[in-house]
């Protein structure tokens, strides 16, 4: 946990009872003017402790202390390939963000055969979902020992480890451990299983997480590894306990099996919960064909905030409506708040139609702009001379209606 | 050497207000039991600080018509024939393990004519006597339509401390009128925002609602449509009720079941990516995942569209509330 400059200064030499340190009190050799400014540079991390040299070893120790992340940053890697957990700072991500999304393994036993054990960890590697223009993927393999047999665990963790990505190793016994290590060559292996129902498990994680943030804790600031199949409630709640170790405070989480029905939302609630709250998730500008349309369907205009497009995407989607919908970089702002900030004016919509394909996909020269921005048609009318100019709903759960009657 | 470790244990100033539905017949209605919502004094399930007197409950959604296309295949063959009648599909939503049911009017009757109050008044009887769960009855969203449907309804069902919805900051006072004047709760659905909940909380008290009857809707987005807005929204509006700020303590309801059958994920059979995995199994999880992680960020009732996310929300919370 970071210390005020305040706290920083008690720690310095002009606050020092030892008077041989105290002589050195603001003696500005650290290109401050007192030990006081010092500090406050020390606190806004903008200077090195280093800078002093009249600090005494006890103060030095409690600094450098302070100064580490209250959860350890914990990387497993592997050639080209890393899940990184840890250097978290909240409890709830409103308060700033979550940093590291919780890495997401599948696990294999070790008694399967080595070619079965090398194509599902291929499949793990390769899997790859596209969500609003970012590739989620999975993290790695999670081999365990169930045989006992460190040969045999050896092997599969050669197995896995063709498909070069990271690797946890489960296994209890050291000598077991030891030769799987030795197949994977420098894994860093992992801490705490920790308690495995849905309501140990919250409870456990939170604790963990509030010692570690709220107390610096120190033995427990590391991140924690969950396995949501421990969880008792069958084969269809491993998912759902996944999700909430997710949100609720696992670094890793290890899943049974690799089923992309239930990876895919998984991997999209880690998406959506590691956003970071003031950088809203942005869909990338241009042409997004909804329901198959075809050179008559109509185009329909919105800025490119997250929010705003599902908005106006699944409204669409769900009427069974063709259409396509043309998405203008208004630097993730929604449809008013773009507008008041000049970032989806009549130039910018122009440069969306003409900057894509849009005008190739369509045979009819109309595009439908949303309601609140009206103001623009008289604008974007000299801007796109060639197109006729509609003025859409102002909410995307009126645009079906509209287009049945107004298109 | 062993390590002593206290937990931080948290201690909060505010409570969740307690929410009674649904009147039993000494209440001066035909429920055959009512339903406690509220009364948490920490954050979800964390029972090592204080054990939640009522576990969030769960809704399914019964519709005055059969939802035909605006549902996707897996949801309907769920279901089956009882999408005819809203009095059996009553009953099989409480047969699934329903808390209460939430009944939502369409635009249109079976026939695909124009509802009115006075078809309105027809179904909610047969619902009613159908089942002796507590009831929320659930407007079309237009606020017209809302307004007759709801009077009606309020009407037909005095004194069974139904929950309406939805109030809304532009179509509220009819709807709070008629819960008024019957014997009503009401629910307040703002976008996504903590201060337009609480904002719209006061204007409904200030037409002389107790608090004691309002559950607000926060609303949320789907998994990967937004889920992060209503998730932070819902556990920033249950931290404030819980430092003390009285109009934020109202319990909450979301609609995860409405939102995830919208998605492109839930309805799309074809011509989607290989890696989304089975549609089925896909859509399913859809609805589950959003009501998750939605039941984890502090909503009191969750309303669900699929029998087997009933089932399986039942059994997490089941689980949770172990704690």
């Amino acid at each position: 946990m970071a210390l005020s400059g305040l706290e920083i200064y008690k720690l310095l030499p002009a606050s020092s009872k030892d008077p041989a340190e105290k002589a050195h009190g603001n003696c500005k050799e650290c290109g401050y003017p007192t030990c006081l400014a010092f500090a406050m540079k020390l606190a806004a991390k903008q200077a090195e402790l280093a800078a002093c040299k009249y600090i005494s070893e006890a103060s030095k120790a409690k600094l450098s202390a302070a100064a580490q992340p209250p959860i350890r940053l914990i990387t497993l890697a592997a050639d080209g390939r890393s899940s990184k957990a840890g250097n978290e700072i909240v409890l709830f991500r409103h308060e700033k963000t979550f940093y590291n999304p919780a890495g997401i393994f599948v696990r294999v036993a070790d008694t399967l055969p080595a070619d079965e054990i090398r194509s599902q960890a291929q499949a793990v590697a390769d899997y790859k979902v596209d969500y609003v223009g970012l590739a989620l993927r999975l993290d790695g393999v999670a081999v365990e020992v169930a045989s006992g047999d460190p040969a045999q665990f050896a092997a599969a963790v050669a197995a896995a480890s063709a498909a070069q990505i990271p690797l946890i190793l489960m296994a209890e016994d050291p000598a077991v451990m030891a030769e799987g290590l030795a197949q994977a060559g420098g894994v860093t292996p992992l801490l705490c299983a920790v308690a495995h129902t849905f309501a140990d498990s919250l409870s456990a994680l939170t604790q963990l997480r509030r010692l570690a943030l709220k107390k610096n804790f120190r033995p427990l600031g590391y991140p924690a590894i969950a396995f949501p199949y421990l969880g008792g409630g069958g084969a269809d709640m491993e998912m759902i306990l996944a999700g909430q170790q997710i949100a609720k405070y696992a670094g890793f989480v290890v899943l049974s099996r690799f089923e992309p029905a239930e990876v895919y939302p998984l991997l999209v609630l880690r998406a959506n919960l590691f956003t970071d709250p003031q950088k809203p998730i942005q869909v990338e500008p241009g042409v997004y064909p909804i329901n198959k349309p075809t050179a008559d369907a109509p185009v329909l205009v919105t800025t490119n905030f997250s929010i705003t497009y599902f908005a106006v995407a699944n409204e669409m989607e769900s009427s069974g409506l063709p259409a396509w919908l043309l998405v203008a970089d208004a630097e993730g702002m929604s449809v008013l708040t773009a507008w008041a900030a000049g970032k989806f004016d009549a130039e910018k919509i122009a440069k969306t139609v003409k900057g894509t394909s849009i005008a190739d996909q369509v045979a009819h020269r109309k595009v439908v702009i949303p309601g609140h921005v009206a103001v623009l048609m008289g604008e974007l009318e000299e801007e796109l001379p060639d197109w006729q100019i509609k003025v859409g709903p102002r909410e995307a759960v009126d645009l079906p209606r509209f287009l049945k009657t107004a298109w | 050497m062993p390590v002593t470790v206290e937990v931080p244990v948290e201690k909060w100033a505010g409570t969740v207000r307690p929410v009674v539905l649904g009147a039993t017949a000494a209440e001066g209605g035909t429920r055959s039991h009512s339903l406690t919502l509220g009364g948490q004094a920490t954050l979800p399930f964390l029972g090592f600080e204080a054990k939640a007197p009522h576990p969030p409950r769960v809704a399914v959604e019964v519709w005055n018509r059969n939802p035909g296309e605006d549902w996707p295949e897996p949801l309907t063959s769920a279901w089956g024939a009882v999408l005819d009648d809203p009095a059996a599909w009553t009953q099989a939503a409480e047969a699934t393990g329903a808390d209460l049911i939430a009944l939502r009017f369409a635009t249109v009757d079976e026939t695909g004519a124009p509802m009115t109050g006075g078809k309105a008044r027809q179904v909610f009887k047969a619902v009613l006597k159908a089942t002796g769960l507590p009831l929320i009855v659930f407007g079309p969203g237009q606020a017209e339509l809302d307004n007759e449907i709801l009077v009606a309804v309020a009407e037909e069902g005095a004194g069974e401390r139904l929950l309406l919805g939805s109030c809304e900051d532009k179509n509220y006072r009819t709807i709070v009128a008629a819960a008024l004047a019957n014997g009503h709760f009401v629910t307040a659905r703002t976008p996504m925002d903590v201060n337009l909940s609480k904002q719209l909380t006061i204007l409904i008290h200030d037409m002389g609602m107790p608090l004691e009857r309002i559950v607000t809707d926060p609303t949320t987005g789907a998994l990967g449509y937004g889920i992060e807005y209503g998730y932070s929204v819902m556990e920033r509006l249950r931290l404030a009720a819980l430092q003390g700020d009285t109009m934020t303590q109202q319990p909450m309801l979301v609609t995860p079941g409405e939102e995830a059958w919208r998605t492109k994920e839930a309805r799309a059979a074809e011509g989607v990516p290989a890696a989304w995995g089975d549609w089925a199994t896909r859509a399913l999880n859809w609805e589950t995942m959003t009501a998750a992680a939605l039941v984890e960020s502090a909503a009191d009732i969750v309303v669900l569209r699929h029998p087997e996310t009933v089932r399986r929300i039942k059994h997490m919370i089941a689980e949770l509330q172990q704690a």
